[in-house]
Order: structure tokens, then sequence, then C-alpha cells
């Protein structure tokens, strides 16, 4: 955390006022973009669900109670108000160095061939040359995995994201199916460390813990997004491959570096593509093409 | 007037005989049984351990349950193709075979909706399908659906029955009480009037007509689980009318089998003859070549233009590492049993059980090559997992599971044969009376 991240300060304090502000009319604990905080001293007030206004740590402090099953469903099904959420890889960056994976599947309690998030190597066809791609679920605004769910186990929020309810799933598989992304795994055996995690409290938002038969998948990190904080994925690259935000705001931040662009211009003067437009899907997630001078 | 009851008599003493347990049909029961609890065994252990004891994985995430399920549909509609279309439509042939074919359809879709449950990572939750159901999910259109095929048909096979249930309740002796006590509540009070006679056939019609919008669109609904997905090679919209008439041929091949099984073990060679085999043989042709029509449309026209994700998936269809199976069961399973059913000497009774029974097993992996190659050419690469992910084998807890549905079929079938006559007696009395009149 170094200069560039001083430079950053007066921004996210603004952000943090915006947050208190905004906070009366959300009514659920603030989301805001920070992402980074060199110190643990500072305090963001928030409203809790039950309204009361409490002060907590900026940097760690969870307004959120994790052990409350009913309260962590309800706002995971609900999403956050006002928001829509959408990630941007930049392709041009990405060295294959996996940290995002590794970040992933630790969080998600994922086996090693568990991926919520899978860097593909991959051919440009035309000149053959290969470049890198992480593929995760596109959080897609026409997302074909939660049309076919038998049970709404596999739900789009208000704020654009897919989320999987593991406790609700019953394991058909029609949306692995029918993702042409490939972007689901299932737990066809006893998830990893199964024993260690059986008596923690059931997360939507970070889909642990893992339950046998049931599906899961990448979920834009929205635990750590109700934090204010940005994906795991996203905090782990070492080379700023990925940018994450709110496509309402028009602001995504990156990842490494912190630094927050207007998406709309960021799209724009990199050709930014999503995957397989022709399907109708309409991804979350934009692709900055590999340039061959990168 | 001698000679109508002379022949009645007969007719009951053939067709009533084999309606009890004999010593063969309880060794028969008995190694049906004990086959299931070995295959429960696995299915016990896939209860146990998860679905990791298949060989399903990410990418290939429907196997031989899937595949199964879609042939036990497929052979379940036979049963309305031929009692209510042929019957609607005045054929008086299929009368000694239409209870057999309604016992073969009422028993696979059984079973069928029990693969379904088979092929769930959490069967514990089926309730969720009740508490939760979804409506514009395809799953919960075909478990409906499946619902009342399995409803209507077992109604188009027992109001039929009626009159002989009756009878059974008469005349058949030495049979366990509680069956007697069976088929006194069955029989509804039968009398033999000739109103309740009217009353039958007006059902019958009633429900011969029902069945043929739910059998298509049981049928239709479970194509769609394939071709609502946006996946290259199912993303097909003439998947409805293709998986119908496969249906047909994996129906008719199944009811010839059925035929000569129960012709042969409950004696029956003067009742299932060689010119209801003909019929049978000529109708699988009919069904046969409306199928190849779709298979040519399926096949030639994405292989025309091998377009993006198609074209993979094609390749190894036509040339690559399905190619093998894709060409036996196209040629080996469909069309050179067509060819060969073109001539009269092949529809005779023995002929005709070979070929059925080589139609129904190409039928079978033809599901299978609907279901499974499609996933092993997903629109991005196959990378960073084991090696067995890029393609799929069964395993043997797998198949022992997909053979225990097979098994519970024959139970069931063997079970509805056994305690009611499988040819209709009364529509045959009734028959032999017109003929003298
Ligand atoms: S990428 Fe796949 S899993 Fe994610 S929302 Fe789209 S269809 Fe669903
Ligand atoms: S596997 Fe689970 S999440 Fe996926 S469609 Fe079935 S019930 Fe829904």
């Amino acid at each position: 955390m170094g200069n560039k991240e001083k430079g950053k300060q007066s921004r996210r304090k603004f952000l943090q006022n915006i947050g208190v502000a905004g906070v009366g009319a959300i009514s659920a604990p603030a989301i805001l973009f920070t992402a980074c905080s060199s110190s643990s001293d500072k305090k963001t007030k928030v409203l809790t669900p039950d309204n009361k206004l409490i002060e907590i740590d900026s940097e760690n402090g969870l307004a959120i109670d994790t052990t409350d099953k009913s309260y962590l469903n309800k706002i995971g099904r609900e999403g956050i108000p006002g928001k829509k959420f959408v990630m941007v890889i930049d392709l041009g960056k990405c060295r294959n160095e996996r940290k995002c994976m590794k970040a992933c599947q630790s969080e998600h309690q994922l086996k090693p061939e568990q991926h919520h998030l899978n860097v593909l190597e991959m051919e440009n066809p035309s000149s053959g040359q290969t470049y890198f791609m992480p593929k995760l679920c596109q959080h897609c605004d026409n997302p074909p995995c939660v049309t076919v769910c038998p049970v709404d186990a596999t739900f789009k929020r208000q704020d654009g994201i897919v989320l999987v309810d593991n406790e609700r799933c019953i394991g058909c598989r029609f949306c692995i199916a029918a993702c042409p992304y490939s972007a689901r795994t299932f737990n066809w055996t006893e998830p990893r460390d199964s024993e260690e995690y059986k008596d923690i409290t059931y997360n939507m938002e970070l889909n642990v813990p893992q339950k046998k038969g049931t599906v899961t998948k990448c979920a834009f990190s929205a635990d750590r997004i109700r934090e204010g904080k940005l994906p795991y994925c996203n905090s782990a690259c070492p080379n700023g491959v990925y940018y994450f935000g709110d496509a309402n705001e028009d602001l995504v931040t990156n990842g490494t570096t912190k630094e927050t662009v207007r998406l709309s211009k960021l799209l724009k003067q990199n050709s930014a593509y999503t995957l397989m437009p022709e399907l109708g899907t309409q991804p979350s997630v934009y692709y900055l093409p590999a340039r061959e001078n990168s | 007037m001698e000679n109508i009851n002379e022949k009645f008599a007969t007719i009951e003493k053939d067709l009533l005989a084999p309606v009890k347990w004999g010593k063969k049909s309880i060794i028969w029961m008995g190694f049906l049984m004990v086959t299931l609890v070995v295959c429960m065994f696995f299915y016990y252990q896939q209860i146990r351990n998860g679905l990791g004891v298949t060989g399903l994985n990410d990418f290939v995430s429907w196997g031989i349950y899937i595949s199964n399920f879609v042939f036990f549909v497929a052979a379940s509609l036979i049963g309305m193709l031929i009692s209510s279309v042929l019957g609607l439509a005045g054929s008086k042939w299929i009368m000694p075979i239409s209870r057999i074919a309604e016992i073969i359809a009422v028993s696979f879709a059984m079973v069928a909706g029990l693969i379904i449950i088979s092929d769930m990572g959490r069967p514990d939750r089926l309730h969720h399908v009740f508490l939760h159901g979804r409506i514009q999910s395809p799953i919960i259109w075909d478990i409906a659906i499946v619902l009342t095929y399995v409803a209507v048909s077992v109604l188009l096979l027992y109001v039929p029955l009626i009159p002989d249930i009756a009878l059974l309740s008469k005349k058949q002796n030495g049979l366990p009480r509680i069956q007697k006590w069976m088929y006194k509540i069955l029989s509804l009070g039968w009398a033999n009037h000739p109103n309740q006679y009217k009353l039958i056939k007006k059902y019958f019609k009633l429900l011969a007509v029902l069945i043929i919008p739910i059998a298509l669109a049981i049928h239709t609904v479970t194509s769609w689980l394939f071709a609502m997905t946006l996946r290259a090679g199912w993303d097909s919209p003439i998947f409805g009318p293709y998986f119908v008439s496969g249906a047909f041929v994996a129906g008719c091949a199944a009811v010839t089998i059925g035929m000569y099984f129960f012709r042969t073990s409950y004696n029956l060679k003067s009742y299932i003859t060689d010119y209801h085999f003909d019929k049978m043989g000529k109708l699988l042709v009919l069904v046969a070549l409306v199928y190849v029509y779709f298979n040519i449309n399926e096949i030639i026209v994405p292989a025309y233009k091998l377009k993006g994700g198609e074209a993979e998936h094609l390749k190894s269809m036509l040339f690559g590492h399905d190619a093998l199976m894709f060409w036996l069961v196209q040629i080996g399973g469909l069309v050179l049993p067509f060819i060969l059913l073109l001539f009269k000497k092949m529809r005779k009774p023995l002929p005709s059980l070979i070929i059925s029974s080589v139609i129904l097993l190409g039928a079978w992996f033809k599901r299978y090559l609907i279901v499974v190659p499609v996933q092993q050419h997903p629109y991005y690469p196959i990378q960073n997992v084991p090696d067995s992910f890029m393609h799929y084998t069964p395993t043997i807890a797998e198949i022992a599971i997909t053979v225990a549905s097979f098994v519970l079929f024959l139970i069931i079938a063997t079970v509805l044969s056994k305690i009611f006559p499988i040819i209709p007696i009364w529509e045959l009395k009734e028959e032999v009376k017109e003929q003298i009149q």
C-alpha cells in the first residue's frame, strides 16, 4: 500500500460519506467501493436491519450477523438495491499467475478440480497467438441457468448477481446443462473439509459451506461486496487484470491498483466485448482484448 | 350356439391359464427380486457417497441416467400409438396385442419417474419440487406430464380390464385370498349388463382421445430438456417431433419383443399369430421411415453448415470419438433393420424378435448419443481438470442402477401380466361372436 494508495484517500472519504447518506434509503449495511484501507481506526456509520445506526470498523467491520441464517438468506436473495455490478477483465494483462483461482478456491472451499473461476489458455484463431482468459460466471442479465432451475435455487438478484442457494438445490444439474459458459461446478462427493465446516452457518453470498449433491459457482464475491470490498479474485491478482464496480455509477475499480475509472470509457477505449453475445445471455462480465504489443 | 359356447370356453381356458403363480413365474420373480436387491445396493452407495460414484463430471453432468430416462419415456409412448391411435382408426388386428402395448407403456412410464429421482444429487429434497416449483422450468413440466401420463395410461389399461377382472373374480380358483379380494374391488360390481359394456366403450374412447396429446406432450417436453438450452447440438427446433418419431420405433420394437415373449411362455400361439407379427413389422417399417427422415434432417442440415460450436460435436460424432457407436446405431440399429423388415420372411415371429431386439438396443444407444457427446464439446475448452473429465465412462454402480430400472420394469410388467389376462377376453369373445354371425 504505497503512494498510489494515499492519493485515493480523499476519494475514499467522499465515498464513505455518500455511503452513510445512502444508508438511510437502502436500509442495509453500507456498500462502498473504498476497496482498500490502510488503517483500521476509520469508522463508518451504517444502518442495521432493525434500523439502528451503528458505527463499525470500516476495514474489518461486519454489520452482518453471520450466524443468523434467516437474515443471511433474506439479504442473500434480495441483493443490494440500486446497484448493477459488473466486472471487466483485461486480457492483455493476464500472465496466468492463477492467484485469482487460488484465492477463489480457498474462500469457497473448493477442491482443486472445482472452478468458480478458471484461467483458460485460448488461441486467437487468426493470429494463432495464445492468451489467457479468466472465465467465471458471466452473471448474465438473461441467465439461462435461472430460467431452467425447477426450484428457484439459482436466481438473479436486483443488483445483477446470480446466486445459488445450496440448501434449496435438488441437484438436477439442469443449470449446468443450460449454462453455455460451463461456469458451474458440482459437488459430486463430500465437499472439501466438510467435517471441519459443518457447524458454520450457511452464507448464500459466499456459498459456503458447500454441500454434497448441490451445484456451486462464482458469486461475484457477494459477501465481500456487502462489506464494501472488491471480490477475492480481484484483490488477489498481482497484474491488474480485474476491474469491478457498479454500472449504475459507471465506475469500476481495479483490484490491484485500486484505481477507479469510468466504466463506459474503459469499455469504449479498449473495444471491450462480452463472451458469445449472439446467444443473448447478456453477460455482466466484459473482456478487454489481449493486445499484440502488451 | 353350441359352437360359440365351446369357443368361449376354450378362450377362457387358454387366456385365464397364465393368471396364476406357477413355479416358473415364482422363480422368474425371485430372480428379478434378487437382481434388484443387488442393484439397489449400488444405489445405497450413491446415496451415501454422492453422485461421485458415477462417471459423471462437471462437463458431462447428464449421463446414462438421463439417456435411460429418455429411452423409457420413448418406449412408453407406444401404448398410446397402438391402442389409441390405431384403435380409434378402427384397426381390428391390434385387439389381441393392445393390452400388451398398454402394460408395456404403463410399466415404462412408472419407472421413468423413478429414474429421474436416481439422477438427483439430493433426492432427499424431492419435496422442494412441490414447495418451490417454478413454472418456467421444463423439469416441472416434465414431472407434471409424466405423472399425468402414468395416471391416464393406468386408466386406459384398467377400464377395458373391468369385465375380465369380473370374470377372474368369478371363475379363477386357487389364487391367494388377497388377490381374489382385489379382483372383487376392482371389478366395481360388474354385472355383464349391455349398458355397462356401452359405458366402458365410451370411457375407453374418451381416454384414448385424451391420451394422444398427453403422450405427445410427454415426449416433446422431454426433448425440451435439451432443446431449451443453448448448447450446440441440442439447440434444435425439431427435437420434439424427432424424439416422438424415435419413440414410436423404440416402442414398436418393445411391443414386438413383448408379443414374442408372451406368446411362447403363456402358450398363446393361436391368439398372437404370424399375422400380428407381420402387421407389427409393417408398422415398424412405417415409423422407422419417418424416423429416418427426421434423422436426415437433424444431422445433414447442421453437417452441411458446420457452424461454430456444432462443427466440433458433429465431427466427433461422424468421424471422431463417438463415430463407431454412431454408425452402428444409425446403420445397424435403424437402416438395416428397416430394410430387412421390408421382406415378408423377416416379419415372421423369430426374425421379428431378433430385429426388434437390435432396434431396441440401437434405440437405447441412440439416446446416449443424443445426451452425452454434446456435453463433451462445450463452447469453452475443458482445462485445469483431471483427464477423466474429458470423456465420460459410466461406472459399474451407474450401470447397475440403470439395470435396476430394467429389472423394475420387468417386475411391473410380469406382475401385471400375471394377475390380469394379457389378451382382452371379452373383446375376443365379441369378435368371435361377430364372426359367427
Ligand atoms: S454464466 Fe452461466 S451460470 Fe453464470 S449466469 Fe450465465 S448462464 Fe448462469
Ligand atoms: S442443480 Fe440446483 S441450482 Fe441447478 S437447476 Fe437443479 S436445482 Fe437449480
